[in-house]
């Protein structure tokens, strides 16, 4: 959901907002909401306009180090709350279809798919909020039960892609249309278009605009294979990630003696890093697609600056893959991508510290 | 084909019936109704005009079926009759779309199901069109026969889950209710996705006005359990310790006494093995915002105390567990909430999984207290949250899954504030 701005007239309440939120001040953050919603705001417009961008700002506060985990998790809890409180003063009469919207099977990230719950109720639609996480059977159970016109489904992180389109071909194969979302389908979409997805929306309003201009099939489609995955890397990489890793790990402490001196938090810390590096390199691999290893790599390049860890770590880790999954041609060509794009953001750092 | 690919998909009636009318009014008639097996004298259609987008649906009562020559028989389950050429002036009005226009054919066709009938199609052609002829009329029969199929068992599907759904809801964990002076968070995964429940359970019981009466000082009681097993059996039995703590609650209020009597209960169970861990704790406030909660654990992983500074404390006792001795010793504690400190009350089901990085370390104990240790200062909910999400991808896909269950009982912080600026690490 990138699209949004913020509404305009909101902008003062918006900073009261985040400083409420920041603070874990539920009280403080409803009765602003709820005053603007008497007021006559509408119910979309604080949902969309004021909430969640603030939300977006919490995800950078977090990545920009000013804000702490506990923090950000606190404010995401409160920002729930608003949007109950809201949903439980505004609740128009459903008139349309029925619409399912479910989170990617692993996936946490459940306020964004929240909004679109709400705003999709206002809009007329009865919805069934699956919420977070949800197992791809648990969801076709449900489709099966309840019928549904569409399922809106959401992915935020690439690495959950390859669940998310096991979860679509279910839904599809039970004839419902899936619509897709979230930032996990890359910024244009062009990974919910590639993995079969009915539809694709940016954020909730053009979400509840495309279903409502009957833009999904009633039934959808069934899409060929895809031919890249031929070479079998992806199935590979996972199937080996426990050995790859110990092995990544094994010869990241021969390239980096100070790691000797790691303590075990140290050194867990370190094989989650790796992991997290297999885990999307394996997702680019899935959808074919370069720029999702790239922006990952770039995207924690700034994270670790805002922390004051030099992308050398990084890189020393992207080598280390490299090295090891020499019979893995499009993992390695991910891999140096990857390394160039770390080297970039290290250029940048150094013209940022320059500048200082 | 392809009708037979799209009508097989789903097990939902609604949708059967409307992909067999989207297909009826795109290759057979004008206008395709799908009027459903009744219930209660009244039965659900759902109407496709050829070259409209999106379909109508309504309800009709049987009197009106009655009079469409030939419908009520075929909602009524009556074996298959040939199809009837129809007199068009006979049409009532609720059968057309408005603006239809004279009817030149109708054609009413029962829907064959397996042994459940499948509702009726009837088809409708404009005046002047070509009527259906014999070669229509069979293929009309191979269609009605497949859609009905898919409809009856898309009936029989949506009939065993309503049951389904009446059988397990009260196994499902409860809204926790207000409790003044604490707040609480639980979250509840099953092993067993499709399903939803399991062995492991939580639940906070309030006691009622009698109870009070006789003695003023009960308090509220909280628990979390597991129950020896996994699936729909364990369900079962997590569902009757529920029940039975609910009515030991009507007679007793001290947790050290339920468990004992729990425990004779299920000895008596006929269930094969009752194996049953739990904590429960009488939750009482006291001084200065603090929250007591007065602890008998049971054979079950001790709870977990977090700190307003972050330090995490832990409970080692773990008594015997319910259900195989005569006698059993709880152990009993008390623990001391100060306004924002948490108790976290969890299952093997968390500490017990298997994955991580290289898929086959145990999460343990020792990586839960530091993980919670990164929530303090979070409200319960956010914390129950993180701690349920990383959990969850700590668990290897390949791994066995246990259910995994998370209570958190937290005395409301005296400010609900959370110190600004960074604290604790990612």
């Amino acid at each position: 959901m990138s699209e949004l701005v913020l509404a305009p007239g909101l902008e003062a309440a918006a900073e009261n907002y985040l400083e409420h939120i920041g603070h874990a001040d539920e009280f403080g953050a409803v009765d602003l909401a709820l005053n603007l919603l008497d007021d006559g705001v509408p119910a979309e417009t604080l949902l969309l306009g004021l909430i969640a961008p603030a939300q977006r700002r919490v995800g950078e506060l977090w990545a920009a180090d000013r804000w702490s985990v506990a923090r950000e998790h606190g404010a995401t809890a409160v920002s729930e709350r608003v949007v109950a409180a809201i949903a439980s003063r505004v609740r128009p009469e459903p008139v349309l279809g029925r619409v399912v919207v479910a989170c990617t099977d692993g996936e946490y990230h459940a306020l964004s798919t929240r909004l679109l719950t709400e705003v999709l109720r206002l809009r007329g639609w009865r919805v069934d909020f699956l919420g977070a996480s949800v197992p791809g059977t648990h969801l076709i159970t449900h489709l099966h039960q309840k019928g549904p016109d569409a399922v809106a489904l959401s992915c935020t992180l690439p690495t959950r892609l390859p669940r998310a389109h096991a979860t679509l071909t279910a839904c599809q194969a039970v004839g419902i249309p899936v619509l897709a979302g979230g930032p996990g389908f890359g910024s244009d979409g062009r990974l919910a278009r590639l993995l079969g997805a009915d539809g694709w929306a940016p954020s909730a309003d053009a979400a509840a605009d495309h279903l409502q201009s009957g833009g999904l099939p009633s039934s959808p489609v069934a899409m060929d294979a895809m031919a890249h995955l031929a070479d079998e890397e992806y199935t590979q990489l996972v199937r080996r990630r426990p050995a790859i890793l110990t092995g990544a790990m094994d010869a990241l402490a021969g390239a980096y003696p100070p790691m000797a001196r790691y303590d075990d938090r140290q050194m867990e810390s370190t094989a989650e890093d790796m992991a997290h590096i297999a885990d999307f390199l394996a997702a680019a691999l899935y959808v074919d697609d370069t720029a999702v290893f790239t922006d990952f790599v770039t995207w924690t390049c700034g994270v670790l600056r805002a922390r004051g860890v030099p992308p050398g770590a990084l890189v020393r880790g992207l080598r280390v893959f490299r090295d090891q999954l020499r019979e893995f041609p499009r993992a390695r060509h991910l891999l140096a991508e990857g390394i160039h794009s770390a080297h970039a953001a290290e250029t940048d750092d150094a013209d940022w510290e320059n500048e200082r | 084909m392809e009708a037979g690919r799209r009508l097989s998909a789903s097990l939902n009636t609604r949708r059967c019936a409307r992909t067999t009318a989207e297909l009826a009014a795109a290759f057979l008639a004008d206008v395709a109704m799908v009027v459903l097996p009744p219930t209660r004298r009244r039965a659900g259609w759902l109407r496709g005009t050829a070259g409209r987008t999106g379909l109508e649906e309504g309800e009709i009562d049987l009197a009106a079926a009655a009079e469409v020559p030939g419908l009520a028989e075929a909602l009524a389950g009556f074996p298959p009759v040939p199809s009837r050429w129809l007199d068009s002036a006979q049409t009532p009005a609720w059968l057309l779309p408005g603006g239809f226009g004279p009817v030149g054919h109708l054609l009413v066709t029962p829907l064959p199901g397996n042994g459940v009938p499948a509702g009726a199609l009837v088809l409708a052609r404009r005046e002047g069109s070509a009527p259906f002829d014999d070669k229509t009329e069979t293929l009309v029969r191979v269609f009605a026969a497949r859609a009905g199929a898919a409809i009856s068992a898309a009936v029989l599907y949506q009939e065993q889950s309503a049951t389904n759904a009446i059988l397990t809801g009260d196994l499902l964990p409860p809204p926790l209710p207000e409790l003044e002076g604490v707040r609480m968070a639980g979250a509840l995964r099953a092993s067993q996705q499709a399903g939803l429940i399991g062995g492991d359970f939580y639940d906070v019981y309030l006691p009622d006005a009698d109870a009070l009466r006789d003695e003023p000082g009960r308090r509220p009681l909280v628990t979390l359990g597991d129950v020896c097993g996994k699936g729909a059996r364990a369900a079962v039995l997590a569902g009757q310790v529920r029940h039975s703590l609910r009515t030991l609650l009507l007679l007793e209020g001290r947790p050290e006494r339920i468990v004992g009597l729990l425990n004779r209960s299920l000895l008596a169970s006929p269930a094969k093995s009752p194996f049953v861990t739990m904590v429960l704790g009488a939750v009482h406030s006291a001084a200065g915002g603090h929250t007591r909660l007065e602890l008998a654990i049971a054979g079950h992983p001790a709870p977990l105390v977090l700190r307003g500074d972050g330090t995490v404390e832990e409970i080692t006792e773990r008594g015997s567990l319910l259900g195989a001795l005569r006698s059993i010793v709880p152990a009993l504690v008390t623990v001391d909430l100060a306004p924002g400190d948490v108790c976290l009350f969890y299952s093997d089901g968390i500490t017990e999984a298997f994955g991580g990085p290289t898929g086959r370390e145990m999460y343990g104990t020792a990586r839960l207290k530091a993980d919670l240790a990164t929530c303090a200062g979070m409200p319960v909910t956010a914390l129950v949250e993180r701690l349920e999400q990383l959990s969850t991808g700590w668990l290897a896909e390949s791994a066995e899954q246990d259910d995994r269950a998370l209570l958190a009982v937290q005395a409301v912080p005296s400010e609900a504030r959370v110190p600004a600026g960074r604290g604790g690490e990612r």
